[in-house]
Parts: C-alpha cells; structure tokens; sequence
C-alpha cells in the first residue's frame, strides 16, 4: 500500500518540479491543474459537461450490450447461423468506429445522436464476440442432460446456456465500457458533440493550459471509476461462478 | 467448397441488398451503391493512394512498431519487479484509463502538427495494451520454470531472452492485437485534427465539401484497411504462436 501510494506521490512530484525548473514549458506545474481542477468542481458547465459525457457513455453502452447479447446469443445458439455470419462479423469487426464520425456528422450534426452512434458501433463488437465465445463454451454434456431431460428450449436458454456465457458477457462489457468511454470523449472532442470532450477542444483553442489539463485528470478519473466499477460489478455478480470464487485463493 | 459459399454468402447477399435497395435512392446522404463504387475507383487511384494511404500507413508502421518495444521492454521490467510493480501500477491505471484522444491537444503543444505529433499520438495510445497485458503475461510466468531457470543460473538477458518473453508470449500478442486496432483508429484521429494528407484528413475533407459518394468510398476504404491488417496480424499470430496452439491443442485431445 505504501509503495502504491508513493509511486502515485513520485507522479505528482515529478509533475510539480518539472515546470517549475523549466524543463518542459507546456505543462503547468501539478498544483496548478489541481486548482484549475477545484475552480472547475465549482462551476455548473462542469457538470453539465461531466453529465453529457456520462449520459452518452450510458446510454450507448446499454443499447450496445442489449443488442450484443441478443444477437450473440441468437447467432451462438444455432450453428448454421454462425458458421454463415461468421465472415461478416470478422469484416465489420475491425472496421474503425471513428471511420463514421463523417457520416455522423452529416446524419445528426452535433447531437447526442452522432456520439451515441459511434459508442454503440464500437461497444457492440466487444460485447458480441465475447457473448459468441461464451456460447460457444457450453458444456455439451450439460447440454445433452438437459435435452434427454426434454428441457424445452427456453429452459435450456435459461439454465445451460446463460450460465456459462454470463462470465464471458461480464467481460465483454468490462471492454465494452471502457470502449465507449473512449469513444463517447473522442465524439465529443472531434465532432464537437455537448460534454468533456468538446470542454477540453475549447479549453485548448483558448490557451487555457492548466484547465485544460485539470479536464484531462477528470477523464482519466473516469475511465479509473468505470474499471473498478465495472470489476465490482462482475465480482458481485459472479460471485457463485469458480473464476470469482478462486480469486482469494491466489 | 461449401466453406466458400459460407464465408462468402452473406457479404455478397448483404453487398447485394446494399446495391439494390439503394438504386434510386434520392437521399443525398446515402447516394446509390453503384455511385458510391464509380466515385471509389475515380477517387483512390494509384496516386492518390501514394499521397494519401502512403503517408498513412508509415505514421501508422512507425507509431505501432514504437508502441510495441517500448510496451514489451517497459513491460518486462516493470513485470519482473515486484517492487516497481507496486510503485507503478496505480500510475499505469490511471494513464490507461485516459481515453487517447484527449491526449491529441496536449501533444499538440509539445511536438506541433507534423508527422512527429501523430506518430507520438499513435504511441501514446497504443502502449498501454502491450505494456499492462506484457507485465500480466510476465507475473504469470510458470514459477516451476522460473526456480528452475534460477538455479541453473539464467540470469540478465538470457533469463529475458530464453524464459520471460516465450512464457508471456501469448499475452503480448494479446495486448498487441488490441494495440492494432487503436492504432488505426488513432492515426485516422490524429490526421482529423491538423494535417495537409492523409485519409483521416482527405474523408473530413469530402465531408465538409459535401462530396458524399467520395467520402463513402473513403469509410469503405478505411474497412478494407482495418480488416486486411487484422487479417495480416492473424497470419503473423500463427507463425509466431505456432507452438503455443500446438501445445493447447494437443493438451485439449
């Protein structure tokens, strides 16, 4: 804990004395963000901004996953239909997000609508592969019990599948989150879009340095609390599957 | 053969419908599929292609070579050490939870808008990946392997060389993949901003022009080139990992 915590002190030192002697001139020493990042806590706009970004973050996240999951566990579950679609998702699949920033723009100006159009197109693929992984997982014993069982199909959805593919789909919006985060800011700052990123494009045209960099600490503040969230999340979820129980043990 | 009809079917169906569907249509936004093709072979002929993709493509080459070593290197060493690691890990954290883009501004101040401040951008990116799943991979060494490999007295380079980086293999060429596609979306970011070239810089540009047929055939180059790497870097995975899927697969059957 100590070493952690002095590692984190030996950060701010270094950016506190760096300026200070003069070796970097575009950087404001780190008490100086830090107050430029309490004038900032004080103001409304702030939050608005912070409110924006979180709002499109959630907001695409949630279509991504729903639509993720469905389709995965659709395309999962019948072979047929993953063995055809299974080109066209390696196609799509790397396909840069920020490729549509354009057509974003042109479709919904500087909206919502053109972030969350990128966010959801971005988030989608992780949650997908992961959820097709998952499925792919199921025991066929398990399966084969739960036919001869005559389990009917939604039952069998319900108590083989799901289960097994629950851990791969905590991963899949693990990346997810941390994927739309990136891509809700990045809208922001390019397109131009309502929230952080757009605050930091106009903090940076206007010279606004320790500003712009007290944004930039509250993005990377963001991102640390949506990780430990979502890894929170997936403990207390998954609590009863053995990749969760086996932690302590290590 | 039915292997082919199955990889191939649904993007010809898909490519098909795209085409009919959009035969008349009059949105202006979303001009028709045979538009789109004329302006994509008007659009990136050979020289455009050379002043534009070239450019690209070496920023992208230099920027995730970089972003490799330095990754890998810093990796191993902050991996090998637990103390370091400890030092270093909430730093790590927070540095990798900053979403790279918003780094583009600041490096923008330091390095200007040449080809050094997007080939920096792309590493500043890109390094995370490799360097957080190369200390994973690292930690994780087989401490067998390791006690063993000590008391043989492989120390230095020829315990990096011979047992950390073989063993963490597998997680570096995980990290690296993640890395790929970073980049790219990074070097089109970076040419967004401030660039004279580029295709980040040409597909904004048909967009503010309203050149729509042009600028879908630069979204679609831009697909071809993320998808051909991808296929690239499957190809280098399975030369470079052949012993590892060997092993996994012979310990499966």
């Amino acid at each position: 804990m100590i070493l952690r915590l002095s590692g984190l002190a030996g950060l701010l030192l270094l950016a506190e004395a760096l300026p200070r002697l003069g070796l970097v001139a575009d950087l404001p020493p780190a008490s100086r963000i830090l107050a430029a990042l309490a004038d900032e806590a004080g103001t409304a706009a702030f939050w608005t901004a912070v409110g924006d970004t979180l709002t499109a973050w959630a907001l695409g996240l949630a279509i991504a996953v729903g639509a993720g999951v469905a389709v995965g566990v659709l395309i999962g579950a019948v072979p047929t239909l993953r063995a055809w679609t299974a080109s066209t998702v390696e196609f799509l699949r790397p396909i840069p997000s920020v490729a549509l920033i354009p057509l974003a723009v042109l479709l919904y100006g500087t909206d919502l609508g053109s972030t969350l159009l990128l966010v959801v197109y971005a988030a989608f693929w992780q949650v997908l592969v992961q959820v097709l992984y998952g499925v792919a997982d199921v025991d066929p014993v398990a399966d084969e019990t739960a036919r001869s069982f005559r389990l009917s199909p939604w039952a069998r959805l319900r108590h083989v599948l799901w289960p097994t593919a629950l851990p791969y789909v905590f991963t899949g919006i693990r990346l997810a989150a941390a994927v739309a985060l990136v891509l809700a800011v990045t809208a922001e700052l390019v397109i131009g879009a309502p929230g952080l990123g757009s605050v930091i494009a106009v903090a940076q045209s206007s010279g606004a340095l320790p500003t712009m960099y007290a944004l930039i600490v509250v993005t990377g503040l963001l991102g640390v609390a949506i990780n430990v969230g979502a890894r929170y999340a997936e403990r207390r979820f998954l609590s009863w599957h053995q990749s969760v129980r086996a932690e302590p043990a290590r | 053969m039915r292997r082919a009809l199955r990889l191939l079917a649904l993007p010809v169906l898909l490519v098909a419908v795209w085409y009919a569907a959009s035969l008349g249509s009059e949105n202006f936004y979303a001009p028709p599929l045979r538009t789109i093709l004329a302006a994509f072979a008007d659009t990136w002929t050979p020289q455009r292609l050379r002043a534009d993709v070239l450019p690209s493509l070496g920023r992208l080459a230099a920027g995730y070579a970089l972003a490799s070593v330095l990754g890998v290197a810093l990796g191993v060493a902050i991996g090998a050490n637990r103390r370091l690691r400890a030092a270093a890990e909430p730093v790590l954290e927070f540095f990798r939870a900053v979403p790279p883009p918003v780094l583009v501004p600041v490096i923008m101040l330091f390095a200007g808008i040449g080809d050094g401040m997007k080939v920096i951008v792309i590493v500043s990116g890109c390094v995370w990946p490799v360097l957080l799943n190369t200390v994973e991979g690292v930690r994780a060494v087989d401490g067998v392997l390791s006690d063993t490999s000590r008391a043989y007295g492989i120390t230095g380079a020829a315990r990096v060389r011979h047992l950390l980086l073989p063993a963490a293999s597998p997680q570096i060429v995980a990290g690296l993949r993640q890395a790929l596609s970073l980049a790219i979306i990074l070097m089109v970011i970076s040419e967004m901003f401030a660039a004279s070239n580029g295709l980040g810089f040409t597909i904004v540009q048909f967009q503010r022009s309203f050149a729509i047929p042009e600028m879908w055939s630069g979204i679609i180059l831009l697909g071809l080139l993320g998808f051909a790497l991808s296929e690239l870097f499957r190809l280098a995975e399975r030369h470079l990992l052949a012993w590892y899927h060997g092993l996994r697969d012979a310990s499966r059957s």
